[in-house]
């Protein structure tokens, strides 16, 4: 019993099935829960007063948005090495969200710059390189709607997203070597194991983070599932067509 | 490989449209941003490097979808494909002629248009430099979106979608050793990175471009 069964379509779907109602549980209550821990249970920030609370938001998405373009480059690299649909199809189910987080952590960003920064936007390294993501979420999503053949736009959109993140990564070198930055540095650096965030703010932070983890996984298989059904359907309308 | 390289070249110049259009884009845009900004020659001449490579670009994104959707049409493309030469190697050529008949002209242009934008002094020297070093990158990631978008009917504006975020590093160290050389500041860095992305693009590209025309032939 390897990973590779729930290649199969099938064993996929009962699985995802049996998973999803614990993953919406689980996130419902971690973001949920984050957020009114993070909004009603913590302090207001000695010198940003409450706006620093959106961190609850900004963080765990654009942390999302990040993932969910690596996770494309995963199943990119499993559809092109081992031509499993199912990989395929996730990724193609994973864009939309991650566009959306992506969305999310620059329009949450926005918000908290208008009175922290005075600005809305600065063309910092973090900000536009997060913008260059968007693009390039666009593009690989426009990629998949204009081919039509299903096999030719996830080899195509697969190969899109393995030359697209070398040069995602190339952008925010450019973009860092370009402009001196505004925004903070991070501030839980996981390697080192030290953090600038006080506990009071980072546990409930912690759980948005889980919680957007889990939601992102969820929305995925969901799509997944959806994309699977549909092609069925393709299938079966294709079938009925010949046979009439 | 050399008689493919003639034979786009000379499809290039005698076919009409695709060589002179380029450069009359790059002429035109050029033209047009003293009527939006206005004709201070003190404003220009700040914004007058990042202008010129912008143009570049553009005028180069405009001939990209005539790289490969001619030959995919009339079959040209099913029979390279077959050809006992390397797809790879194929690319690279079409990609070498549309530097020459595209990137070259441009770069050979661009100090014309910065007496236009009154580009400062020393900036004319690494403007050109810049731009020589820059614009093969522009044609080598340019066949990739070509490539990607062959079978796609009406796929000009998903090309520019796919091809301008590629773009953005190559633009961001060739304007930035533009801009430098025009302040009189030392440019080197910013060229040495320029022309790195250049050279692996160079290399690697074709792989990629050709690993999808054979995808989008299938």
């Amino acid at each position: 019993m390897s990973i590779w069964s729930y290649a199969n379509p099938v064993k996929f779907l009962g699985l995802s099935a049996k998973v999803q109602p614990f993953l919406w549980g689980a996130s419902a209550i971690c973001v949920v829960g984050g957020l009114i821990w993070g909004f009603f249970g913590t302090p207001d920030d000695f010198r940003q007063g409450s706006t620093v609370k959106i961190i609850y938001l900004h963080v765990p998405a654009a942390l999302m948005a990040i993932n969910a373009w690596f996770m494309m480059l995963v199943t990119s690299l499993i559809w092109l090495i081992r031509r499993h649909h199912v990989s395929a199809l996730a990724a193609k189910a994973a864009a939309p969200v991650g566009v959306v987080m992506t969305l999310i952590a620059l329009v949450t960003g926005a918000i908290w710059g208008q009175p922290m920064w005075g600005t809305w936007w600065a063309w910092d390294p973090r900000l536009t390189s997060f913008l260059i993501l968007f693009l390039f979420y666009l593009g690989y999503i426009a990629l998949w709607e204009a081919v039509e053949d299903p096999d030719t736009a996830a080899d195509l959109t697969s190969i899109l997203c393995l030359v697209g993140s070398v040069f995602a990564v190339l952008s925010r070198y450019a973009v860092q070597f370009w402009n001196q930055g505004l925004h903070q540095g991070t501030s839980i650096p996981v390697a080192t194991g030290g953090r600038s965030v006080a506990d009071v703010f980072f546990y409930p932070l912690l759980m948005c983070m889980v919680g957007f983890g889990l939601l992102f996984l969820a929305l995925v298989l969901y799509r997944t599932g959806t994309e699977i059904r549909l092609r069925r359907a393709a299938a079966l309308r294709a079938r009925a067509g010949r046979a009439a | 490989m050399i008689a493919l390289l003639r034979r786009d070249l000379t499809l290039a110049l005698r076919a009409g449209g695709g060589f002179g259009l380029g450069l009359a884009f790059f002429l035109i845009v050029t033209v047009l941003v003293p009527f939006g900004v206005g004709p201070q020659a003190a404003t220009l001449s700040v914004i007058a490097p990042g202008i010129l490579w912008i143009g570049a670009l553009l005028a180069c994104l405009l001939s990209l979808d005539r790289l490969l959707a001619l030959d995919y049409e009339d079959g040209t493309l099913d029979l390279l494909a077959t050809a006992p030469l390397p797809l790879e190697a194929a690319l690279s050529i079409k990609a070498l002629a549309h530097w020459l008949t595209t990137g070259l002209p441009l770069v050979l242009a661009a100090p014309v248009l910065g007496i236009l934008l009154s580009l400062p002094g020393p900036g004319y020297l690494w403007l050109v430099v810049s731009l020589a070093l820059g614009t093969p990158a522009l044609s080598v990631i340019g066949t990739f979106g070509a490539a990607l978008t062959v079978g796609i009917k009406r796929g000009g504006l998903l090309l520019s979608l796919l091809v301008l975020p590629l773009y953005v590093p190559t633009l961001i160290f060739g304007a930035e050793a533009a801009r430098r050389g025009a302040l009189g500041q030392d440019p080197s860095t910013s060229l040495l990175l320029l022309a790195g992305i250049t050279l692996a693009t160079i290399a690697l590209m074709p792989f990629a471009s050709a690993a999808v025309l054979r995808m989008g032939l299938r």
